[in-house]
């Protein structure tokens, strides 16, 4: 067991840890923020997206240990503080870009994660950084209109409205 | 009133906010157990000697069970009782459950599962069709054929004919959120279970047969789902089982839930097909006689694998009138997973056969596929009948059919001609990259083949402050039945969808429901709540018509308020007076879908309530050096009647477009000469990726009423839309095609290798 502090949503957290214990586990079991998805395992649904010092990191393959001392930011911090939905958030659900909802937490991490380092993305662009987040629902579709749409660019281009 | 708004998802907040529960999201009580399940190593065999005494020592463990320790045999199967939770010695595919393991936490029971040291007597496995046909290896006492006028004679008298066969590929149903039960024990030996299932009824079902107790006390929850697609109607007894069996003996939760790698490995797919096929037909490709025989490969048990080949019969001939048809089906029993459903449920194997009939008529014949598609439509020109008379292969008339209109349609928005010169020029001038492009209709039946199973329940209850409780027999996959059902229920209360709480399915709340499953969702829970909410509406209006002395018929619900043309009060005051008034506000539903008769053995009736038709058309670009391909365009067309929800529908027709696509192209099942999985992961699993989808993409809904009387004249949308991938292989074959003289013959998935090697074939073929 070891001591690890990280800021966790803007709030400090230590706790102990096995060294084995994965970041999935510790932030949906300790610290019980389930927003953030198993999805496969093995680093490739993307539905356990977090950002750890502003980078998009595959948490499930990740050590909570490694976290030591880090800035981590979950699909729970997401909101503006006083509740309402983030850009991101209020157009995945204007636009339609969740059904079933499982990898909607990896997808707006992702998203978020994106348009912090290319604010006008294309959509050619937006389809590329999602190749590590698969959906099986939606076809993606709606979710690259959402991340279109939240990047402040017109979207009524993009049919199947 | 919210019926027909393109309303976003009701849980779309919650998916945003990481705030939506699924099972392995719910706080347990103190000393949850986590299981996991031991898996065998060999395909056909039996268990010569099983050591688990390491199991049993590592750290974290608290039990191990195996087949003699159970309570009962524990039965898993949704059909024929041949599905043992744990195997009983005998070992019938790689992958089967042997062990159960219950531990401190997820991870302790999956390092104690990989202690065990288990030898084995191995028997040769039977994996192939052609090994269980030569081994006579099937389910049920033969084939089962179904049949038409004299299709072998009007074959043989036909001006042209042709022979051919293609091979379907089954699929995973990678549901992003794998496989989960959590069990409580509850006082008294009864015991609650929150499942990720498509049919929390047949949960409690097995559940309470697995601990010898009745269904009343076994009690089954099930808020959501990550995702079902036909893969949570049976997979999911096996867990929900295991958790009970476990929480019963030790008294302590127990929670469930498949690593990724042991989804893949032990739940059931999509049944993968050969299809032969014998046709009939004249100088413009239209069918005089059709003959198909086809082999599906069912797996282990029988699962729901007859009346999934029974549904790739019927809609083997798709959208067309074929005057002589004879239908042959074989269910083989493999020592692979067993095959199960999976969304089309053996519609989109069956009517797959059917289009690449077309497809290779119309190259044998050197005529557009698209004119001879039309040519064979129930009610085109060739039939002298009108097309209200005539019927299926089965014997149901075709009263509504709306694709000769809908694919004029489509040829129109999607420049369909015009880009068909432009492909054509295209190719002639281009040595590498060949285009292809294809349009494929869609008709599909709508209702459960087994005709009990078209029922469904409801309960509404009206709260005294006006707010109300919706719950109802379906299941919430990620479809938006529950957004669907809450607009039908605010409409009938022409309340606001705020004062609706859409809330569980509960087997303790609404008894015996069907699977959320077969499209139906909507259609037959749309119903039992519309009937709730009327017997609540109208003891409502009954009550105020008394209080304000007018007639019953002057009470008038809208805008969140209660009138009766004069005076106008809140809903919610209306709840308190009919409180006060001693009115019952709470409610059941119950609705049967009428007109279905069906008798499968003779495979004759109507076993449709009514069709859901879509056509679509696909362009596509293939590397001829290398095979590789990308999808450039797709146009869908669908009809959902009168839409209760225009968003969500067309993300049901988007998402299943390109999952329908992904089972014919990129998702390949391997099993090698052991009969061991060998793509059971993302990594070697291919579904489509964000970059996937078509460069240009457009989905319309085709605007009508359904005839029929559905909820809201609406039809269902869950499995049509799966097999407008269809035209992306069509696509394929006609890129294929263009390479050279002979015929692609391209079987599914179109695998980059498995185009290449077309490429080849109709190159070398002069």
């Amino acid at each position: 067991m070891a001591e690890v502090t990280m800021t966790v949503n803007g709030k400090s957290v230590t706790k102990s840890v096995k060294g084995n214990t994965l970041m999935t586990d510790f932030l949906r079991e300790e610290l019980r923020l389930t927003g953030t998805h198993v999805g496969c395992d093995t680093s490739q649904c993307g539905a356990c997206v977090i950002h750890v010092n502003g980078q998009a990191v595959k948490s499930c393959t990740m050590f909570a240990a490694e976290a030591d001392g880090a800035e981590v930011a979950t699909i729970e911090g997401q909101a503006n503080a006083d509740g309402s939905l983030s850009v991101i958030q209020a157009a995945f659900q204007e636009h339609h870009g969740l059904q079933c909802g499982f990898c909607t937490p990896g997808m707006v991490m992702s998203a978020a994660a994106l348009l912090k380092e290319n604010p006008k993305p294309t959509e050619a662009e937006v389809r590329d950084y999602l190749e590590g987040n698969i959906c099986r629902c939606t076809g993606y579709h709606n979710i690259v209109k959402a991340i279109m749409a939240a990047s402040g660019q017109d979207v009524s281009s993009i049919a199947a409205e | 009133m919210s019926v027909a708004k393109p309303l976003p998802h009701d849980a779309a907040r919650l998916h945003v906010t990481g705030s939506a529960r699924y099972v392995d999201d719910i706080p347990t009580p103190a000393g949850c157990l986590h299981l996991a399940f031991g898996l065998a190593e060999i395909a056909s065999g039996t268990i010569a000697r099983i050591d688990l005494d390491q199991t049993r020592s590592a750290p974290g463990v608290v039990g191990v069970w195996c087949a003699k320790d159970l309570p009962t045999d524990c039965d898993c199967s949704p059909s024929a009782h041949d599905e043992p939770l744990l195997s009983d010695d005998s070992i019938h595919y790689l992958g089967q459950p042997v062990f159960l393991v219950a531990a401190t936490s997820h991870l302790a029971a999956r390092k104690a599962v990989a202690l065990a040291s288990i030898t084995y007597e191995e028997r040769k496995p039977i994996l192939s069709i052609d090994e269980a046909l030569e081994a006579g290896s099937h389910f049920e006492e033969g084939p089962r054929i179904w049949q038409k006028g004299d299709a072998e004679q009007a074959i043989q008298s036909a001006p042209h004919r042709l022979d051919g066969e293609i091979e379907i590929g089954g699929q995973e149903h990678f549901y992003l959120e794998g496989q989960a039960a959590l069990a409580v024990p509850q006082e008294g030996g009864d015991m609650l279970v929150h499942s990720s299932t498509q049919h929390p009824t047949e949960i409690q079902h097995k559940v309470a047969h697995a601990l010898d107790i009745p269904m009343h006390a076994v009690r089954v929850e099930t808020r959501r789902m990550g995702g079902g697609f036909g893969g949570k109607e049976s997979q999911g007894n096996a867990l929900a089982i295991a958790c009970a069996v476990v929480a019963l003996q030790t008294g302590k939760p127990a929670k469930m839930r498949y690593d990724r790698d042991d989804d893949f490995m032990v739940t059931g797919k999509r049944h993968d097909f050969r299809i032969h096929y014998s046709a009939g037909f004249d100088a413009k490709g239209r069918l005089q006689g059709l003959a198909f025989t086809q082999y599906a490969r069912c797996g282990w048990a029988q699962d729901l694998s007859l009346p999934v080949a029974d549904r790739a019969m019927l809609h083997a001939t798709n959208a067309y009138f074929v005057p002589n048809v004879r239908i042959e089906s074989h269910r083989l029993k493999t020592n692979t997973q067993s095959a199960t459903a999976f969304r089309g449920f053996g519609g989109p194997q069956g009517m797959l056969g059917m289009e690449r009939v077309m497809d290779h008529v119309a190259h044998h014949l050197d005529l557009d596929p698209t004119a001879v598609r039309q040519a064979n439509y129930f009610g085109s020109d060739q039939n002298a009948v009108p097309a209200a008379v005539q019927t299926t292969p089965y014997g149901q008339p075709v009263e509504e059919f709306a694709l000769g209109e809908m694919t004029k349609a489509l040829i129109e928005s999607s420049d369909f001609k015009a880009r068909q010169d432009a492909v054509r020029a295209w190719n002639e001038t281009q040595p590498v990259l060949k285009k292809g492009l294809a349009l494929t209709p869609v008709m599909f039946g709508i209702s459960f083949t087994l005709t009990h199973l078209n029922q469904a329940g409801a309960l509404v209850h009206v709260y005294q402050d006006g707010s109300i409780h919706l719950n109802h027999g379906g299941t919430e996959m990620g479809q938006g039945l529950f957004q669907k059902v809450a607009q039908v229920a605010a409409s009938r209360f022409g309340v606001g969808l705020e004062t609706i709480k859409i809330t569980a399915t509960d087997t303790a709340k609404v008894p015996n429901t069907s699977a959320t499953a077969a499209s139906s969702g909507s259609d037959l829970n749309g119903m039992a709540v519309l009937a709730a909410c009327d017997t609540i509406r109208n003891r409502m209006a009954d009550h105020l018509a008394q209080l304000w002395q007018v007639p019953s018929d002057k009470i008038a619900f809208g805008d969140t308020s209660v009138t009766d043309g004069n005076r106008t009060i809140s809903f919610a005051e209306a709840a308190k007076l009919c409180y006060e008034g001693r009115i019952s506000l709470s409610s059941t539903g119950f609705y049967r879908t009428p007109k279905l008769e069906w008798d499968r053995l003779r495979g004759q009736g109507r076993p449709f309530f009514y069709f859901a038709y879509g056509v679509s058309a696909s362009e596509v670009v293939v590397d001829t050096l290398s095979g590789e391909y990308r999808i450039l365009r797709a146009d869908i067309l669908h009809d959902c009647g009168a839409s209760l929800n225009p968003a969500l529908d067309i993300g049901q027709i988007e998402g299943g477009f390109v999952q329908g696509a992904g089972w014919l192209t990129t998702e390949e099942l391997v099993w090698d000469d052991k009969g061991r999985l060998r793509t059971h992961a993302p990594s070697t699993y291919k579904i489509p990726a964000c970059s996937d989808r078509p460069d240009v993409f457009n989905v319309a809904l085709w605007d009508g009423a359904n005839q029929e009387d559905t909820i809201y004249r609406s039809k269902a949308v869950g499995e049509p839309p799966f097999m407008h991938g269809i035209s992306v292989l069509m696509a394929l074959s006609d890129a294929v095609a263009s390479c050279g003289r002979g015929y692609p013959d391209l079987n599914a998935p179109a695998t980059p290798e498995r185009v290449l090697a077309a490429v080849r074939r109709v190159q070398n073929e002069l």
